[in-house]
Protein backbone atom coordinates (compact mmCIF):
# COMPACT_ATOMS: atom_id res chain seq x y z
CA UNK A 1 0.00 0.00 0.00
CA UNK A 2 1.55 3.23 -1.13
CA UNK A 3 0.37 6.83 0.53
CA UNK A 4 1.18 9.75 0.11
CA UNK A 5 -0.06 12.71 2.76
CA UNK A 6 -0.31 16.39 2.52
CA UNK A 7 2.85 16.30 0.28
CA UNK A 8 4.32 19.36 -0.43
CA UNK A 9 7.63 20.29 -2.99
CA UNK A 10 9.18 22.89 -4.17
CA UNK A 11 11.60 23.84 -6.63
CA UNK A 12 14.21 27.02 -6.92
CA UNK A 13 10.67 28.86 -4.85
CA UNK A 14 8.50 27.20 -7.27
CA UNK A 15 5.73 25.49 -5.83
CA UNK A 16 5.48 21.93 -7.73
CA UNK A 17 3.24 20.07 -5.27
CA UNK A 18 1.26 21.95 -2.94
CA UNK A 19 -0.60 19.29 -0.70
CA UNK A 20 -0.88 16.42 -2.83
CA UNK A 21 -2.84 13.38 -1.15
CA UNK A 22 -3.08 10.07 -2.96
CA UNK A 23 -3.68 6.44 -1.56
CA UNK A 24 -3.05 3.40 -3.95
CA UNK A 25 -4.00 0.19 -2.54
CA UNK A 26 -2.56 -3.23 -3.00
CA UNK A 27 -3.19 -4.74 -6.23
CA UNK A 28 -4.38 -1.57 -7.77
CA UNK A 29 -3.11 0.03 -10.89
CA UNK A 30 -3.82 3.56 -10.34
CA UNK A 31 -2.87 6.60 -13.54
CA UNK A 32 -2.40 9.81 -12.59
CA UNK A 33 -2.92 12.37 -15.65
CA UNK A 34 -1.85 15.96 -15.19
CA UNK A 35 -0.55 18.59 -18.27
CA UNK A 36 3.09 18.69 -18.74
CA UNK A 37 5.07 20.38 -16.20
CA UNK A 38 2.36 19.65 -13.95
CA UNK A 39 4.41 17.50 -11.18
CA UNK A 40 3.11 13.81 -12.27
CA UNK A 41 6.67 12.87 -12.53
CA UNK A 42 8.14 14.68 -9.12
CA UNK A 43 4.71 12.89 -7.74
CA UNK A 44 6.33 9.47 -8.81
CA UNK A 45 9.56 10.06 -7.74
CA UNK A 46 8.42 11.24 -4.45
CA UNK A 47 6.78 7.39 -4.13
CA UNK A 48 9.96 5.53 -4.70
CA UNK A 49 12.21 8.05 -2.27
CA UNK A 50 14.37 9.43 -5.17
CA UNK A 51 12.73 12.83 -3.92
CA UNK A 52 12.04 14.21 -0.50
CA UNK A 53 8.98 16.34 0.38
CA UNK A 54 9.46 19.09 1.97
CA UNK A 55 6.40 18.66 3.98
CA UNK A 56 4.11 15.80 4.75
CA UNK A 57 4.62 12.32 4.14
CA UNK A 58 5.46 9.11 2.04
CA UNK A 59 4.16 5.60 2.96
CA UNK A 60 4.90 2.72 1.54
CA UNK A 61 3.96 -0.48 3.16
CA UNK A 62 3.38 1.29 6.35
CA UNK A 63 7.16 2.86 6.56
CA UNK A 64 7.40 6.01 6.10
CA UNK A 65 10.05 6.93 3.80
CA UNK A 66 11.32 10.49 5.59
CA UNK A 67 12.26 8.37 8.70
CA UNK A 68 14.40 5.55 6.91
CA UNK A 69 18.24 5.38 6.33
CA UNK A 70 19.82 5.05 2.72
CA UNK A 71 20.05 1.26 3.83
CA UNK A 72 16.48 1.22 4.58
CA UNK A 73 15.76 2.81 1.79
CA UNK A 74 17.27 0.62 -0.34
CA UNK A 75 15.27 -2.24 0.78
CA UNK A 76 11.92 -0.83 0.66
CA UNK A 77 13.14 -0.15 -3.38
CA UNK A 78 13.75 -3.75 -4.19
CA UNK A 79 10.05 -3.57 -3.81
CA UNK A 80 9.91 -1.37 -6.54
CA UNK A 81 10.53 -1.74 -10.38
CA UNK A 82 10.25 1.58 -12.11
CA UNK A 83 10.17 1.90 -16.13
CA UNK A 84 11.54 5.29 -17.12
CA UNK A 85 10.27 7.77 -19.30
CA UNK A 86 13.30 7.64 -21.50
CA UNK A 87 14.36 3.72 -20.49
CA UNK A 88 17.21 5.31 -18.82
CA UNK A 89 18.85 2.12 -19.95
CA UNK A 90 22.26 2.12 -19.16
CA UNK A 91 23.98 3.05 -22.23
CA UNK A 92 27.44 1.43 -21.33
CA UNK A 93 25.92 -2.31 -20.51
CA UNK A 94 24.89 -4.89 -22.89
CA UNK A 95 21.03 -5.41 -23.18
CA UNK A 96 20.76 -8.64 -20.61
CA UNK A 97 23.36 -6.52 -18.57
CA UNK A 98 20.80 -4.12 -17.97
CA UNK A 99 17.71 -6.41 -17.00
CA UNK A 100 20.24 -8.65 -14.98
CA UNK A 101 21.60 -5.30 -13.33
CA UNK A 102 19.64 -5.67 -10.32
CA UNK A 103 19.81 -9.31 -9.64
CA UNK A 104 24.09 -8.86 -10.37
CA UNK A 105 23.85 -6.21 -7.40
CA UNK A 106 21.84 -7.79 -4.64
CA UNK A 107 21.74 -12.11 -5.35
CA UNK A 108 24.50 -14.12 -5.53
CA UNK A 109 23.58 -15.65 -8.55
CA UNK A 110 26.46 -16.55 -11.28
CA UNK A 111 26.48 -14.54 -14.92
CA UNK A 112 25.12 -17.28 -16.89
CA UNK A 113 21.86 -17.72 -14.22
CA UNK A 114 21.47 -13.91 -14.66
CA UNK A 115 21.74 -14.14 -18.27
CA UNK A 116 18.87 -17.03 -18.33
CA UNK A 117 16.37 -14.95 -16.32
CA UNK A 118 17.51 -11.69 -18.57
CA UNK A 119 16.41 -13.62 -21.25
CA UNK A 120 13.00 -15.21 -19.65
CA UNK A 121 12.17 -11.40 -18.91
CA UNK A 122 12.85 -10.22 -22.43
CA UNK A 123 10.45 -12.77 -23.90
CA UNK A 124 7.61 -12.14 -21.02
CA UNK A 125 7.87 -8.63 -22.76
CA UNK A 126 8.09 -9.73 -26.39
CA UNK A 127 11.94 -9.61 -27.43
CA UNK A 128 13.87 -12.15 -28.25
CA UNK A 129 17.37 -12.39 -29.57
CA UNK A 130 18.91 -8.73 -28.15
CA UNK A 131 19.96 -9.81 -24.95
CA UNK A 132 23.74 -9.20 -26.68
CA UNK A 133 22.82 -5.85 -28.21
CA UNK A 134 23.70 -2.42 -27.23
CA UNK A 135 20.63 -0.30 -25.97
CA UNK A 136 22.08 2.43 -28.58
CA UNK A 137 20.89 -0.09 -31.09
CA UNK A 138 17.50 -0.68 -30.35
CA UNK A 139 14.26 1.73 -31.30
CA UNK A 140 12.54 3.70 -28.98
CA UNK A 141 9.68 0.91 -28.10
CA UNK A 142 12.21 -1.82 -27.73
CA UNK A 143 14.46 0.32 -25.78
CA UNK A 144 10.58 0.88 -23.65
CA UNK A 145 10.32 -2.90 -23.46
CA UNK A 146 14.02 -3.60 -22.07
CA UNK A 147 13.39 -1.00 -19.54
CA UNK A 148 10.25 -3.25 -18.33
CA UNK A 149 11.58 -6.18 -18.30
CA UNK A 150 14.59 -4.78 -16.27
CA UNK A 151 12.06 -3.60 -13.99
CA UNK A 152 10.40 -6.98 -13.76
CA UNK A 153 13.51 -8.39 -13.24
CA UNK A 154 13.47 -8.79 -9.41
CA UNK A 155 10.15 -9.73 -9.49
CA UNK A 156 8.50 -6.52 -7.81
CA UNK A 157 5.49 -6.10 -6.16
CA UNK A 158 5.22 -2.34 -7.57
CA UNK A 159 5.65 -1.11 -10.46
CA UNK A 160 5.70 2.78 -11.39
CA UNK A 161 5.35 3.98 -15.07
CA UNK A 162 6.87 7.33 -16.00
CA UNK A 163 4.96 8.82 -19.38
CA UNK A 164 5.60 4.48 -20.43
CA UNK A 165 3.43 5.56 -23.90
CA UNK A 166 5.41 9.12 -24.52
CA UNK A 167 7.13 9.48 -27.85
CA UNK A 168 5.89 5.93 -29.18
CA UNK A 169 3.69 5.39 -32.25
CA UNK A 170 -0.06 4.88 -31.72
CA UNK A 171 0.53 0.70 -32.48
CA UNK A 172 3.43 0.31 -30.16
CA UNK A 173 1.71 3.00 -27.40
CA UNK A 174 -1.05 0.59 -27.01
CA UNK A 175 1.49 -2.62 -27.28
CA UNK A 176 3.29 -0.91 -24.29
CA UNK A 177 -0.66 -0.99 -22.50
CA UNK A 178 -0.97 -4.23 -23.37
CA UNK A 179 1.93 -5.44 -21.47
CA UNK A 180 1.23 -3.28 -18.57
CA UNK A 181 -1.80 -5.34 -18.44
CA UNK A 182 -0.19 -8.45 -18.93
CA UNK A 183 2.48 -7.49 -16.35
CA UNK A 184 -0.54 -6.54 -13.99
CA UNK A 185 -2.33 -10.13 -14.69
CA UNK A 186 0.67 -12.26 -14.36
CA UNK A 187 2.99 -10.48 -11.66
CA UNK A 188 0.22 -9.19 -9.39
CA UNK A 189 1.56 -6.04 -8.83
CA UNK A 190 0.22 -2.53 -7.78
CA UNK A 191 1.15 -0.35 -10.15
CA UNK A 192 0.99 3.58 -10.55
CA UNK A 193 1.46 5.01 -13.75
CA UNK A 194 1.34 8.65 -14.80
CA UNK A 195 0.20 10.59 -18.54
CA UNK A 196 -1.11 12.48 -20.43
CA UNK A 197 -2.33 9.95 -23.08
CA UNK A 198 -5.97 9.68 -21.78
CA UNK A 199 -6.06 6.09 -24.30
CA UNK A 200 -3.55 4.67 -22.58
CA UNK A 201 -5.23 6.18 -19.06
CA UNK A 202 -8.73 4.78 -19.67
CA UNK A 203 -7.06 1.28 -20.87
CA UNK A 204 -4.33 -0.06 -17.83
CA UNK A 205 -6.21 2.04 -15.19
CA UNK A 206 -8.13 0.97 -12.37
CA UNK A 207 -8.24 4.17 -10.79
CA UNK A 208 -7.49 7.59 -12.41
CA UNK A 209 -6.43 10.73 -10.31
CA UNK A 210 -5.65 14.00 -11.81
CA UNK A 211 -2.74 16.08 -10.78
CA UNK A 212 -3.92 20.34 -11.28
CA UNK A 213 -1.74 23.11 -9.80
CA UNK A 214 0.19 20.32 -6.83
CA UNK A 215 -2.94 18.68 -5.48
CA UNK A 216 -5.34 15.84 -6.65
CA UNK A 217 -8.02 17.42 -7.61
CA UNK A 218 -10.18 14.24 -8.70
CA UNK A 219 -9.77 10.83 -8.15
CA UNK A 220 -12.17 8.40 -9.40
CA UNK A 221 -12.77 5.01 -12.01
CA UNK A 222 -12.21 5.68 -15.84
CA UNK A 223 -15.90 5.75 -16.13
CA UNK A 224 -16.43 8.31 -13.36
CA UNK A 225 -13.49 10.39 -15.10
CA UNK A 226 -15.05 10.34 -18.16
CA UNK A 227 -18.25 11.52 -16.96
CA UNK A 228 -16.97 13.81 -14.54
CA UNK A 229 -18.99 17.50 -14.19
CA UNK A 230 -15.92 19.10 -13.06
CA UNK A 231 -14.90 21.46 -15.77
CA UNK A 232 -10.62 21.60 -15.37
CA UNK A 233 -10.76 17.49 -15.46
CA UNK A 234 -13.03 17.51 -18.26
CA UNK A 235 -10.90 20.26 -20.42
CA UNK A 236 -8.44 18.15 -19.64
CA UNK A 237 -9.90 14.59 -20.86
CA UNK A 238 -10.94 15.95 -23.69
CA UNK A 239 -8.17 18.17 -24.82
CA UNK A 240 -9.62 21.62 -25.52
CA UNK A 241 -7.62 24.51 -25.34
CA UNK A 242 -10.35 26.43 -24.01
CA UNK A 243 -11.79 25.96 -20.45
CA UNK A 244 -10.42 27.07 -16.63
CA UNK A 245 -6.86 25.45 -17.49
CA UNK A 246 -4.28 28.37 -17.55
CA UNK A 247 -1.27 27.28 -20.25
CA UNK A 248 1.53 28.50 -18.05
CA UNK A 249 3.12 31.25 -20.25
CA UNK A 250 0.53 30.70 -23.23
CA UNK A 251 -1.86 33.98 -23.15
CA UNK A 252 -4.88 33.68 -24.24
CA UNK B 1 26.11 52.78 -3.82
CA UNK B 2 28.40 50.73 -1.25
CA UNK B 3 25.32 48.33 -0.76
CA UNK B 4 25.05 47.50 -4.01
CA UNK B 5 28.69 46.80 -4.52
CA UNK B 6 28.59 44.50 -1.77
CA UNK B 7 25.32 42.73 -2.74
CA UNK B 8 27.43 42.77 -6.26
CA UNK B 9 30.32 40.85 -4.76
CA UNK B 10 27.82 39.01 -2.83
CA UNK B 11 26.05 37.41 -5.93
CA UNK B 12 29.34 36.86 -7.63
CA UNK B 13 30.72 34.31 -5.06
CA UNK B 14 27.87 32.90 -3.58
CA UNK B 15 28.02 30.64 -6.30
CA UNK B 16 31.34 29.35 -6.09
CA UNK B 17 31.39 29.16 -2.00
CA UNK B 18 28.24 27.09 -2.66
CA UNK B 19 30.02 24.80 -5.11
CA UNK B 20 32.83 24.26 -2.43
CA UNK B 21 30.24 23.10 0.07
CA UNK B 22 28.33 21.17 -2.10
CA UNK B 23 32.02 19.16 -3.12
CA UNK B 24 32.81 18.77 0.51
CA UNK B 25 29.38 17.04 0.67
CA UNK B 26 30.16 14.66 -1.91
CA UNK B 27 33.68 14.27 -0.76
CA UNK B 28 32.53 13.39 2.78
CA UNK B 29 29.66 11.04 1.12
CA UNK B 30 32.94 9.38 -1.11
CA UNK B 31 34.50 8.47 2.33
CA UNK B 32 31.67 7.08 3.88
CA UNK B 33 30.63 4.75 1.17
CA UNK B 34 34.99 3.85 0.50
CA UNK B 35 35.33 1.51 3.31
CA UNK B 36 31.38 -0.47 3.34
CA UNK B 37 31.67 -3.51 1.28
CA UNK B 38 30.89 -4.68 -1.08
CA UNK B 39 33.64 -2.90 -2.74
CA UNK B 40 33.27 -2.43 -6.50
CA UNK B 41 36.60 -3.82 -7.64
CA UNK B 42 35.50 -4.79 -11.65
CA UNK B 43 34.47 -1.03 -11.45
CA UNK B 44 37.69 0.37 -9.84
CA UNK B 45 39.79 -1.62 -12.18
CA UNK B 46 37.66 -0.72 -14.95
CA UNK B 47 37.98 3.46 -13.55
CA UNK B 48 41.96 2.01 -13.90
CA UNK B 49 42.06 1.31 -17.28
CA UNK B 50 40.08 4.26 -18.12
CA UNK B 51 41.82 7.26 -16.34
CA UNK B 52 45.28 5.50 -16.04
CA UNK B 53 46.31 2.92 -18.50
CA UNK B 54 44.49 5.11 -21.59
CA UNK B 55 46.17 7.75 -20.82
CA UNK B 56 49.88 6.19 -21.05
CA UNK B 57 49.98 7.23 -25.13
CA UNK B 58 49.20 11.35 -24.17
CA UNK B 59 51.55 11.10 -20.65
CA UNK B 60 54.55 9.92 -22.48
CA UNK B 61 54.62 12.09 -25.30
CA UNK B 62 54.49 15.21 -22.92
CA UNK B 63 57.37 13.80 -20.65
CA UNK B 64 59.72 12.97 -23.61
CA UNK B 65 59.17 16.64 -25.13
CA UNK B 66 59.06 18.05 -21.68
CA UNK B 67 62.30 16.50 -20.62
CA UNK B 68 63.55 17.60 -24.25
CA UNK B 69 62.80 21.34 -24.07
CA UNK B 70 63.70 21.59 -20.70
CA UNK B 71 67.38 20.18 -21.12
CA UNK B 72 67.73 22.27 -24.51
CA UNK B 73 66.76 25.77 -22.81
CA UNK B 74 68.70 25.06 -19.49
CA UNK B 75 71.87 23.94 -21.73
CA UNK B 76 71.97 27.05 -24.08
CA UNK B 77 70.89 29.50 -20.95
CA UNK B 78 73.60 28.08 -18.96
CA UNK B 79 76.04 27.91 -21.55
CA UNK B 80 76.58 31.54 -21.59
CA UNK B 81 78.40 31.02 -17.82
CA UNK B 82 79.35 27.68 -17.65
CA UNK B 83 77.27 25.72 -16.13
CA UNK B 84 76.05 23.43 -18.70
CA UNK B 85 77.31 20.52 -16.42
CA UNK B 86 74.09 20.95 -13.90
CA UNK B 87 71.79 20.92 -17.13
CA UNK B 88 70.91 17.14 -15.54
CA UNK B 89 69.78 17.93 -12.08
CA UNK B 90 67.70 20.69 -13.60
CA UNK B 91 65.64 18.68 -15.31
CA UNK B 92 65.69 15.98 -12.57
CA UNK B 93 64.58 18.51 -10.20
CA UNK B 94 62.28 20.50 -12.58
CA UNK B 95 60.62 17.07 -13.50
CA UNK B 96 60.45 15.05 -9.73
CA UNK B 97 59.26 18.30 -8.05
CA UNK B 98 57.02 20.24 -10.40
CA UNK B 99 56.72 18.81 -13.67
CA UNK B 100 56.17 15.58 -13.43
CA UNK B 101 53.06 16.33 -10.84
CA UNK B 102 51.58 18.73 -12.32
CA UNK B 103 51.86 18.41 -16.09
CA UNK B 104 50.16 14.58 -15.76
CA UNK B 105 47.33 16.00 -13.52
CA UNK B 106 46.67 18.61 -16.42
CA UNK B 107 46.84 16.46 -18.89
CA UNK B 108 45.17 13.77 -17.46
CA UNK B 109 42.45 16.21 -16.07
CA UNK B 110 42.00 17.41 -20.09
CA UNK B 111 41.52 13.50 -21.51
CA UNK B 112 39.54 11.93 -18.16
CA UNK B 113 38.29 14.93 -16.35
CA UNK B 114 36.38 15.81 -19.35
CA UNK B 115 35.27 12.14 -19.81
CA UNK B 116 34.46 11.46 -16.12
CA UNK B 117 32.05 15.05 -16.47
CA UNK B 118 30.57 13.85 -19.87
CA UNK B 119 29.94 10.36 -18.78
CA UNK B 120 28.19 11.29 -15.82
CA UNK B 121 26.38 14.72 -16.86
CA UNK B 122 24.77 12.14 -19.74
CA UNK B 123 23.61 9.56 -17.38
CA UNK B 124 22.04 12.29 -15.00
CA UNK B 125 20.32 14.44 -17.85
CA UNK B 126 18.86 10.36 -19.07
CA UNK B 127 18.15 9.58 -15.66
CA UNK B 128 20.41 6.38 -15.53
CA UNK B 129 21.85 7.92 -12.04
CA UNK B 130 17.79 7.80 -10.96
CA UNK B 131 17.69 4.54 -12.58
CA UNK B 132 20.83 3.38 -10.36
CA UNK B 133 18.80 4.49 -7.46
CA UNK B 134 15.38 2.75 -8.35
CA UNK B 135 17.77 -0.34 -8.44
CA UNK B 136 18.82 -0.16 -4.30
CA UNK B 137 22.60 0.98 -5.62
CA UNK B 138 24.03 4.07 -4.21
CA UNK B 139 25.60 6.10 -7.38
CA UNK B 140 27.79 7.48 -5.29
CA UNK B 141 29.17 4.18 -3.80
CA UNK B 142 28.68 2.90 -7.71
CA UNK B 143 30.11 5.90 -10.01
CA UNK B 144 31.74 8.27 -7.69
CA UNK B 145 34.14 5.92 -5.93
CA UNK B 146 35.56 3.76 -7.87
CA UNK B 147 36.51 7.42 -10.17
CA UNK B 148 37.91 8.48 -7.34
CA UNK B 149 40.20 5.93 -6.10
CA UNK B 150 41.20 5.44 -10.07
CA UNK B 151 42.16 9.26 -10.09
CA UNK B 152 43.98 8.71 -6.79
CA UNK B 153 45.87 5.97 -7.47
CA UNK B 154 46.91 6.57 -11.28
CA UNK B 155 48.04 9.70 -10.96
CA UNK B 156 51.25 9.27 -9.09
CA UNK B 157 52.04 6.24 -11.09
CA UNK B 158 51.39 8.32 -14.34
CA UNK B 159 53.46 10.55 -12.71
CA UNK B 160 56.86 7.92 -11.82
CA UNK B 161 56.42 7.17 -15.58
CA UNK B 162 56.73 11.00 -16.62
CA UNK B 163 59.64 11.67 -14.24
CA UNK B 164 61.66 8.73 -15.78
CA UNK B 165 60.56 9.55 -19.35
CA UNK B 166 61.23 12.96 -19.09
CA UNK B 167 64.70 12.45 -17.61
CA UNK B 168 65.62 10.05 -20.61
CA UNK B 169 64.46 13.13 -23.09
CA UNK B 170 66.74 15.42 -20.91
CA UNK B 171 69.09 12.28 -21.41
CA UNK B 172 68.47 12.68 -25.28
CA UNK B 173 68.82 16.02 -26.12
CA UNK B 174 72.15 16.82 -23.83
CA UNK B 175 73.82 14.15 -24.38
CA UNK B 176 72.97 12.50 -28.01
CA UNK B 177 71.96 16.42 -29.34
CA UNK B 178 74.67 18.74 -27.47
CA UNK B 179 78.02 15.98 -26.68
CA UNK B 180 77.86 16.28 -22.97
CA UNK B 181 79.41 13.05 -21.45
CA UNK B 182 76.29 10.31 -20.74
CA UNK B 183 78.65 10.18 -17.23
CA UNK B 184 78.51 13.78 -16.52
CA UNK B 185 74.75 13.96 -17.27
CA UNK B 186 73.65 10.99 -15.08
CA UNK B 187 75.77 12.29 -12.09
CA UNK B 188 74.54 16.02 -11.96
CA UNK B 189 70.92 13.95 -12.34
CA UNK B 190 71.74 11.99 -9.23
CA UNK B 191 74.30 13.53 -6.96
CA UNK B 192 71.60 16.61 -6.60
CA UNK B 193 68.35 14.62 -6.54
CA UNK B 194 67.09 13.24 -3.14
CA UNK B 195 64.14 10.93 -2.32
CA UNK B 196 62.37 13.49 -0.78
CA UNK B 197 61.92 15.17 -4.09
CA UNK B 198 60.43 12.19 -5.54
CA UNK B 199 58.07 11.13 -3.37
CA UNK B 200 56.89 14.99 -2.15
CA UNK B 201 56.28 15.13 -6.00
CA UNK B 202 54.19 11.94 -5.83
CA UNK B 203 51.94 13.26 -2.43
CA UNK B 204 51.62 15.89 -4.92
CA UNK B 205 50.55 13.87 -7.62
CA UNK B 206 47.99 11.61 -4.95
CA UNK B 207 46.17 14.92 -3.91
CA UNK B 208 46.01 16.52 -7.71
CA UNK B 209 44.43 12.93 -8.56
CA UNK B 210 42.05 13.26 -5.64
CA UNK B 211 41.09 16.74 -6.35
CA UNK B 212 40.45 16.68 -10.53
CA UNK B 213 38.32 13.17 -9.89
CA UNK B 214 36.26 14.71 -7.38
CA UNK B 215 35.79 17.91 -9.21
CA UNK B 216 34.94 16.42 -12.71
CA UNK B 217 32.59 13.86 -10.55
CA UNK B 218 30.78 16.55 -8.78
CA UNK B 219 30.32 18.56 -12.00
CA UNK B 220 28.72 15.45 -14.03
CA UNK B 221 27.12 13.91 -10.97
CA UNK B 222 25.01 17.51 -10.74
CA UNK B 223 24.28 18.11 -14.26
CA UNK B 224 20.88 20.19 -15.23
CA UNK B 225 19.62 20.63 -18.61
CA UNK B 226 20.25 18.72 -21.27
CA UNK B 227 23.03 18.36 -24.16
CA UNK B 228 24.16 22.14 -22.95
CA UNK B 229 24.06 20.68 -19.60
CA UNK B 230 26.49 18.11 -19.95
CA UNK B 231 28.93 20.74 -22.67
CA UNK B 232 28.84 22.81 -19.87
CA UNK B 233 29.54 20.16 -17.17
CA UNK B 234 32.62 19.00 -18.84
CA UNK B 235 34.07 22.34 -19.63
CA UNK B 236 33.65 23.18 -16.06
CA UNK B 237 35.11 20.37 -14.84
CA UNK B 238 38.29 21.07 -16.80
CA UNK B 239 38.54 24.87 -15.71
CA UNK B 240 38.05 24.06 -12.39
CA UNK B 241 40.31 20.83 -12.00
CA UNK B 242 42.99 22.77 -14.00
CA UNK B 243 42.47 25.90 -11.65
CA UNK B 244 42.34 23.50 -8.45
CA UNK B 245 45.68 22.07 -9.44
CA UNK B 246 47.42 24.98 -10.18
CA UNK B 247 46.42 26.79 -7.13
CA UNK B 248 46.90 23.77 -4.39
CA UNK B 249 50.17 23.00 -6.30
CA UNK B 250 51.72 26.56 -4.69
CA UNK B 251 50.44 25.55 -1.58
CA UNK B 252 51.33 21.96 -1.87
CA UNK B 253 55.13 23.41 -2.45
CA UNK B 254 55.18 26.16 -0.18
CA UNK B 255 54.16 23.19 2.21
CA UNK B 256 55.98 20.15 0.96
CA UNK B 257 60.00 21.42 0.08
CA UNK B 258 60.32 23.82 3.10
Amino acid sequence: MIELKDVYKSFSGKDVLCGANLKVERGESVVVIGGSGSGKSVLLKHIIGLLKPDKGTVIVDSTDLSQINEDGLNEIRKKFGMLFQSAALFDSMKVWENVGFGLKRHTHLADSEIKEIAVRKLKMVGLVDVEEVMPSELSGGMRKRVGLARAIAMEPEILLYDEPTTGLDPIMADAINDLIIKMREELNVTSVAITHDMKSAYKIADTIAMLYNGVIIAKGTPDEIKNTSDPVVKQFIEGSAEGPIVLEGIKK
Amino acid sequence: MLLKLIEYIGALIEGPIEGVGRIMVLFYSVLKWLFRPPFEIRNIFKQMLEIGVKSLPVVLITAVFTGMVLALQSYTGFKRFGAEGLVGSVVALSMTRELGPVLTALIVTGRAGAAIAAELGTMRVTEQIDALETLATNPVKYLVVPRFLSGTIMLPALTVVTDIVGIIGGYFVTVILFGVSSRAYLRTTWDYLEVEDIYNGLIKACFFGASFALVSCYKGFYTKGGAEGVGQATTGAVVVSSMTILVSDYFLSAWLFK
